[in-house]
């Protein structure tokens, strides 16, 4: 059994050691390390997220087994040229979060295109959620209400509500995770504006870019689920 | 100070006081409770883990002797004025609820895995050491919902909160069911954590077969922590949105599908009793090569045991649902999946057995503690079969034969594995020494009493029994009487526990760091760790159990 030595802080100090990264934590040998179990985390969360939306989706199957006929009567009530249009800014938005990543994979010299990026996905996100907003407030007014919320009249097929239920509790937990996207958007952005990011240290950049094209991905799911019902 | 300095190893700091884990905090009180809370240190984790699953299970353990006393006689005259039938049911569900999500489930991963696994690997933390910590505040924030809910007068749905009785009692329910989502969260942290830890933090020269059976056991139930928890945690929200806002997707009587939720529910349910097993098997896989001084038997096969289990458990959940009106078909083939699962777990018992097959074997609390998980475990995983076989399971579903059989997994596996691993790990943890003959005389104590106890339940069921019944035929008075003997002879036992365990932390002899003679790598550093783990980086150059002579450091 051999030994290597280490400092109190738990650093080799035999010598071999490259220069010290101020993100690089004491528990993980090297930075490639550190990127590694950092990207195994990510990608695990990303699975708990698809199976948290699973549920989701497999009680939309469910009930729209159930009920055919109400769920296709009451997807006419959605716009499917907004629901397009939406889709069209969340895959720009995928977009510029690569472009993102990539300059701020190329070091410090490039990070006006990486803020330049984070920005135009921002501007995407929240393009995004304003389209929401106008759909949200036609379903408001028409009375498009989830559960004992429900109160469109004229009806010829009953049970509508359940499908409204689903389509607010689907695209409100993808709205929420939009929110949250756009707070950890903004959070990289502060912080590559400030030049923390390298070639050797991006993690940050990356994650919320792997976290993005989830959201983007689910979305991609949503819109012929519930505008384009057959 | 002489009793500090005759434990060679041992750093003694400036005050003569030795630096280790425990020890390494600031001047005054409060700066100390601070570190404490803010610390991201594994161990310290652990420990607080450790103290707060302990709390809980005092307090499900109240719930049980409340519903066992409840259940002496089908008069009920002991309890008269103090409890009702409404007081009954929420005293069970309280007892499954708190049993299930606030202690069995982070009992074995989130506080002696905590503690153990960095150290078994060689690694002087977990990957994401604030996401432990937030994973801990996430348990206490869960717990302290559950307390809410206590307060304001406690749910009465089952643990198992079915549809449609939980969309329309009355009482806190969605608070019930908001605790146990945070807790879900908390769960599926400490999973990410593990997975990602035994992936990157090996020590140089481990491989994937070099690491201990511990760490393997983990692996496999971090891997259901991850993949089934999100699941109950979407089910439980949509329960509470159907309980507010009647959105139609449970409740029959506005076109929602009651068994969706059973479903549902069971999806993560029953991967759930698997995340609760699972690191049983994985501290019996080290107590008994290390008492028995035998290299452990199939180590591979036990190893891949344990991710053929958490592979299965997501594919038999229909077998809790036999007559619940799902398809035949379906009925028929969850049933032949669920057999399978005997497979993989017979394997494991046999490797234990074959482990202990001529080898030295000394009796310390731990081993007693995994001899009694072997014999309580193999009548639970046997009585399975039994409720995984179709044409008895019609007669046996929702009787006592269910309640005994899942008691003696969960309690007879599962606890009894976790308290031999608290005793097994306990010197590493406390540097102290518990009272080995107090250990043997309470393990004697809960192992007769949980066989009281639950033994009497097989025979209630199969007599036809229903379980959750308040109230009950006379001819049941004999065995409901014995089984609440049995509940008072547990608590004994676990009182016993408690007691000597706390007096070791003030008189106990200092631990040695290798007390047991274990081979894996927890115990070449001292005891109490120092808060690094490790003086030097551990180099592995052989297997987890090597016990051939001369190969045991003291």
């Amino acid at each position: 059994m051999s030994t290597t030595t280490v400092d109190l802080h738990g650093h080799p100090v035999d010598g071999e050691e490259h220069p010290h990264n101020p993100h690089h934590q004491h528990h993980f040998k090297t930075m490639q390390q550190q990127n590694d179990a950092v990207k195994i985390g990510m990608w695990l969360f990303l699975a708990t997220e698809v199976l948290l939306f699973g549920g989701l989706f497999v009680g939309f199957a469910m009930m729209q087994n159930r009920y055919p006929d109400a769920f296709f009567q009451a997807h006419h009530h959605l716009d499917k040229n907004l629901g397009f249009l939406n889709t069209v800014v969340l895959l720009v938005s995928s977009f510029t979060m690569v472009m993102a990543v990539y300059f701020s994979s190329k070091g410090v010299k490039e990070k006006g295109k990486v803020v330049a990026m984070l920005l135009l996905t921002i501007l995407c996100a929240c393009i995004f959620l304003g389209v929401k907003y106008f759909e949200y407030e036609h379903k408001i007014h028409e009375g498009l209400l989830p559960g004992k919320f429900y109160s469109h009249h004229g009806d010829t097929v009953p049970n509508q509500f359940v499908f409204f239920s689903f389509y607010f509790m689907m695209t409100g937990l993808h709205g929420f995770h939009i929110l949250v996207g756009i707070g950890l958007l903004l959070w990289i952005t502060i912080r590559a504006n400030r030049g923390e990011f390298s070639g050797a240290y991006n993690t940050p950049v990356d994650l919320v870019g792997l976290y993005w094209h989830l959201v983007d991905l689910i979305w991609i799911y949503l819109f012929p689920l519930l505008y384009l019902i057959q | 100070m002489a009793d500090v300095i005759a434990s060679p190893g041992v750093k003694v700091g400036e005050h003569g006081h030795p630096i280790n884990y425990l020890t390494a905090t600031e001047d005054g009180f409060l700066k100390n409770v601070w570190s404490w809370m803010t610390t991201v240190d594994h161990k310290r984790i652990g420990v607080m883990y450790l103290a707060s699953v302990m709390a809980a299970f005092g307090l499900g353990g109240f719930f049980a002797l409340l519903v066992r006393l409840y259940l002496l006689t089908p008069g009920h005259e002991l309890m008269k004025g103090f409890m009702d039938s409404e007081a009954y049911n929420r005293a069970f569900t309280m007892h499954g609820a708190v049993m299930v999500f606030l202690f069995i489930i982070p009992s074995v991963p989130a506080a002696l895995g905590n503690f153990v696994l960095p150290l078994m690997l060689g690694a002087k933390d977990v990957a994401f050491p604030r996401l432990n910590l937030a994973s801990y505040y996430l348990y206490v924030t869960g717990a302290l919902m559950a307390v809410v809910v206590l307060v304001q007068g406690a749910v009465d749905t089952g643990w198992t909160f079915y549809t449609p009785y939980s969309t329309t009692t009355s009482g806190p329910v969605t608070w019930m069911t908001m605790a146990a989502f945070v807790l879900g969260f908390s769960s599926i942290f400490t999973g990410i954590n593990f997975i990602a830890t035994v992936h990157k933090l090996r020590a140089p020269g481990m491989g994937w077969f070099d690491m201990p059976l511990f760490v393997w056991g983990i692996y496999a139930t971090a891997i259901i922590q991850v993949l089934a928890t999100p699941v109950l945690g979407i089910t439980l929200v949509l329960l509470a949105i159907e309980r507010s806002f009647q959105i139609g997707i449970f409740d029959s009587r506005i076109g929602g599908d009651p068994v969706l939720f059973q479903h549902f529910f069971w999806f993560y349910s029953h991967p759930a009793v698997y995340i609760m097993i699972l690191p049983g098997m994985a501290i019996i896989s080290e107590i008994i090569p290390t008492f028995s001084r035998k290299v452990i038997f199939g180590y591979r096969s036990i190893a891949f045991s344990s991710l053929a289990i958490a592979l299965i458990s997501f594919i038999v959940w229909g077998h809790h649902m036999f007559v619940s009106g799902q398809s035949q078909l379906a009925t028929v083939v969850f049933s032949f999946i669920t057999f399978l699962v005997a497979i993989p777990s017979g394997i494991k018992v046999f490797n234990w057995v074959a482990t202990m097959w001529r080898g030295n074997i000394s009796l310390e609390t731990p081993m007693l503690y995994a001899i009694s998980f072997l014999l309580l475990f193999t009548i639970g995983g046997l009585t399975g079969i039994f409720l995984g076989a179709l044409a008895t399971d019609v007669h046996l579903t929702d009787t006592y034969f269910v309640v005994a059989h899942f008691h003696y997994v969960m309690m007879g596996g599962t606890v009894i594995a976790f308290i031999g691993g608290l005793h097994y790990w306990w010197p590493k943890m406390t540097g102290r020494m518990y009272n080995e003959k107090l250990g043997a005389i309470a393990c004697a104590l809960i192992f007769i009493g949980f066989n009281v106890t639950f033994m009497s339940q097989f025979f209630l069921g199969s007599l036809g029994m229903p379980r959750r019944y308040a109230n009950y035929l006379q001819q049941f008075q004999p065995l409901h009487a014995f089984s609440t003997f049995g509940s008072w002879i547990l608590a004994a036992g676990f009182l016993l526990t408690l007691g000597y365990l706390w007096a070791s932390l003030r008189s106990g002899a200092r631990a040695p760091a290798n007390p047991w003679g274990g081979t894996t790598l927890e115990w070449r550093t001292q005891s109490p760790p120092i808060t690094h783990n490790f003086e030097d980086q551990p180099i592995v150059t052989e297997g987890p159990y090597d016990y051939r002579p001369g190969k045991v450091s003291a």
